[in-house]
């Protein structure tokens, strides 16, 4: 198993004729990920490499179901942030359960928006601000990896789940743990904004009910209190299994911002000491050097066995 | 976040129907003493100021008349608070204070909904007290409950005369946060006064950067956050980021000398937010100063790359040039590759450049922005997703050593090389520029250029024009970035793509 992502999910693309969304679709279909159709208001009756292109989300829902024998599991939304609320709204009315808003730059007014209208229908989103969600040898959803043989050379099948604050850093990880031997089950890329679908406890809970994690690393950073939250379920046993983490933004000032949104200690909340601590009282070990987290991973799947 | 000042947040208050102190913001003071008089007796002179603690750095004064008003303005308008200088002064009448309340609004992210902080005593020092904060969730359609804002109010001491208008401000308070996206409203304190009233005599706002662009009438300039005024250069990054949405530009200085006891200033030049505090850590621990911080991810274009590198470079001083992200990038490196590469070239770089560009065609990236630098004064290097952030900056330090020890001179920024055809040649428009064609291409020339172009550009006998209509065309500027800086590494002088760096 994996999570959230893998070869028999119907996935869609909102936004499939723009430049990036011919761009990852390319990779998502070139990596196995089933596409089954996308939608661009006014563009219905075209396709993108193959797949059919609807106006709206419930006429491409209505295409899968008689296609595909089921509903749409996945929308990947690529259009403009201003756009995405409006997007993800119609995805989430039309019945569709998971979401990937890979955009930056939503506003996180519209963020929240989209979170209180998945809360009303039952449904969960990574991001937004994300790379995505890779099941290594399975599916892709978003553009992590870029291209599908590249994906496929960097990322090795496994039993660690990884979950990520940083895109980029997300590849890095599962990439630099390949090749210290130890495969991936799932790589999440949770998005670098401050208002987010899918928190590093949620990812986590996620882990710990597949059975094919044996472990799960985090590429923590500063800001926010996911990590925080993340010690609390280990503390009261929910999270058992064993974490590894790295938590970055060390040497930042209080109140200046490196890029993501989320990444900002404010009012002395979110600090890296605060992060570590925390995580290691609740039995995490954490690396103090990204370059040591192949092998602390290693040391701790090499005790499982 | 884009943070406003008392007196803007005060105006957006007031707007929604929450009182604030009559009175009104001072450039001059002139102006202040015009304004103490209006608004008549005691008032209070504030500095308009991002921080805390203003009283206690004499930020907050009172006058008894608009002479002493002048006066304490004339002494506040030469104040510094930190990096910033005081640019304007609030004169408010004083009010004559019954009880205080803490009202705060921010966005809970483990909610995902924004979170009322309420405490019965406002004033300095809620930090340390908050276990008597009252936390009311406030569903973003509908806000906080009525029942839970009343709750907490019959907490107080406060007359019960006053509940109805302390939770409608209480409510103003979640609406105008609502109309202008902010991020964070503080009122501290929210006061009612002895003659009966209910004011705001304090506000903090920020606004959601990622917003900014649907509120034009806050007049925001910059919405990012820095320690310091915007300076020159991040005026230049931020505008060259708004006019192309192609990936992510951001650009802060953090330095413009080197500190004591490292070995430089360098110009960094990061992809990717995690991968570029990695990258810096990793610089530090070599001991050099970083002059800005600089992040160009999310696949960007060529064009977006070389502005922000123009940007970089526009910095004196520099030993040189730094640029590391995440080292597993998925997007394109190439395109960083030529952007880099055409910069480096129309600036002659004469200072050593390290550059990992890991990821995506990272084969194809180095080979490209090596072969393009080779005849450069300053050595260009690239490394891959296999070097580490900690190598690459360790062979940085061994490359500047040596720069420094044969006598290179600190960068100092120059006019770009240009052909001589720029300006007279033929010239087809590109997104924020346009390229040149070299008049004495032959036939040859056109026709590698051609091949070179992407299928941007055909050649017909020795002219050399867009393969497409002037729209799609104007979208090429990576492909013809690329075209440029091949047919160079070629030895062909085919065309030029002249970009404007606007403010530069």
């Amino acid at each position: 198993m994996s999570i959230i992502i893998d070869q028999n999910k119907n996935v869609i693309v909102q936004g499939i004729t723009g430049r990036e969304g011919q761009a990852r679709t390319t990779l998502m279909l070139g990596y196995g990920t089933k596409v089954v159709a996308g939608c661009t208001p006014g563009k219905k009756g075209q396709d993108v490499l193959g797949v059919p292109v609807f106006d709206t989300v419930p006429e491409a829902q209505a295409h899968t179901r008689e296609r595909h024998g089921g509903d749409v599991d996945i929308s990947v939304i690529l259009v403009p942030a201003k756009f995405v609320k409006g997007a993800a709204i119609e995805a989430i009315e039309a019945g569709v359960r998971t979401l990937v808003l890979v955009p930056d730059r939503v506003p996180v007014w519209d963020a929240m928006e989209i979170a209180a209208c998945a809360r009303q229908h039952g449904a969960q989103f990574v991001g937004p601000n994300t790379l995505g969600v890779i099941s290594p040898g399975k599916a892709v959803v978003g553009m992590i990896g870029g291209k599908a043989e590249s994906a496929r050379a960097w990322f090795k099948p496994g039993n660690v789940g990884v979950i990520s604050r940083s895109g980029g850093m997300s590849s890095s990880t599962a990439y630099y743990l390949g090749k210290a031997g130890i495969g991936t089950s799932t790589i999440c890329h949770i998005g670098g904004d401050s208002v987010l679908g899918m928190r590093i406890p949620d990812v986590a809970l996620m882990f710990q009910n597949d059975p094919e994690t044996k472990a799960i690393v985090i590429f923590g950073e500063i800001g926010g209190s996911m990590e925080e939250d993340l010690a609390q379920l280990m503390v009261e046993r929910r999270v058992t299994k064993p974490v590894v983490a790295y938590i970055g933004g060390k040497a930042a000032k209080e109140g200046t911002r490196f890029s993501h949104a989320g990444a900002i200690i404010e009012g002395g909340r979110g600090t890296h000491a605060g992060k570590v601590k925390a995580l290691t009282e609740a039995g995490a070990v954490v690396v103090e050097s990204f370059g040591d987290l192949p092998e602390a991973t290693a040391r701790v799947v090499g005790a499982l066995r | 976040m884009a943070r406003l000042h008392e007196y803007q947040g005060k105006r957006l208050l007031s707007d929604a129907g929450l009182a604030t102190p009559r009175g009104g913001v001072a450039r001059t003071p002139d102006e202040a003493q015009r304004i103490a008089s209006d608004v008549g007796g005691r008032v209070v002179v504030k500095i308009q100021a991002w921080t805390t603690g203003r009283k206690a750095m004499g930020g907050v004064r009172f006058a008894d008349t608009p002479q002493q008003a002048r006066d304490l303005a004339r002494d506040m308008l030469a104040m510094k608070v930190g990096n910033f200088p005081v640019e304007q002064v609030l004169i408010e009448e004083c009010l004559d204070i019954a009880e205080e309340l803490f009202v705060s609004l921010s966005i809970n992210d483990r909610e995902r909904q924004p979170m009322l902080l309420l405490a019965a005593t406002g004033g300095s020092g809620i930090e340390q007290r908050a276990e008597q904060v009252r936390r009311v969730s406030c569903p973003v359609k509908t806000g906080p409950a009525e029942t839970e804002i009343r709750s907490f109010l019959a907490t107080t001491p406060i007359d019960r005369g006053l509940h109805d208008r302390l939770h409608a401000s209480i409510r103003a308070v979640f609406e105008v946060a609502r109309k202008h996206e902010a991020r964070s409203v503080e009122i501290n304190p929210l006061v009612t006064t002895k003659d009966g009233r209910v004011l705001a005599a304090d506000c903090r706002m920020t606004i959601d950067d990622y917003a900014v662009f649907r509120h034009p009438d806050l007049g925001i300039e910059i919405a990012r956050e820095l320690d310091h005024p915007p300076t020159p250069l991040e005026r230049i990054a931020y505008a060259a980021e708004q006019r192309d949405h192609r990936g992510t530009f951001y650009f802060a200085q953090l330095n413009t000398a080197a500190a004591p006891g490292t070995r430089g200033l360098v110009g960094f030049h990061g992809a990717g937010g995690g991968g570029s505090m990695m990258s810096m850590d990793a610089l530090t621990a070599e001991k050099f100063t970083i002059a800005n911080f600089t992040d160009t991810s999310g696949n960007p274009s060529a064009s977006k790359v070389y502005r922000a590198a123009r940007v970089i470079l526009q910095q004196p001083g520099l030993c040189g040039y730094f640029g590391s992200g995440s080292g597993v990038a998925s997007q394109e490196q190439i395109w960083s590759a030529y952007g880099l590469a055409k910069a480096f070239w129309e600036l002659n770089l004469s200072i050593p450049a390290v550059i990992r560009l890991g990821g995506n065609s990272e084969d194809r990236a180095v080979d490209i922005l090596q072969r393009a630098c080779e005849g450069l004064p300053g050595i260009v290097e690239g490394y891959r997703k296999d070097d580490t952030p900690k190598a690459i900056a360790h062979r940085f330090a061994e490359l500047v050593e040596a720069s420094l020890k044969a006598g290179v001179e600190p960068w100092k920024p120059r006019r770009t090389r240009v052909p001589n055809y720029v300006g007279s040649g033929k010239s087809y428009d590109i997104a924020g520029g346009r390229v040149w064609i070299n008049p004495s291409n032959d036939a040859a020339t056109a026709c590698r250029a051609a091949e070179l172009s992407m299928k941007a550009l055909k050649a017909e006998g020795a002219a050399l024009l867009p393969a497409m209509e002037a729209e799609e065309f104007a979208k090429r500027d990576s492909e013809l970035i690329a075209c440029e800086v091949e047919c160079r590494m070629a030895g062909l002088d085919a065309l030029f793509v002249e970009l404007d760096v606007d403010g530069m």
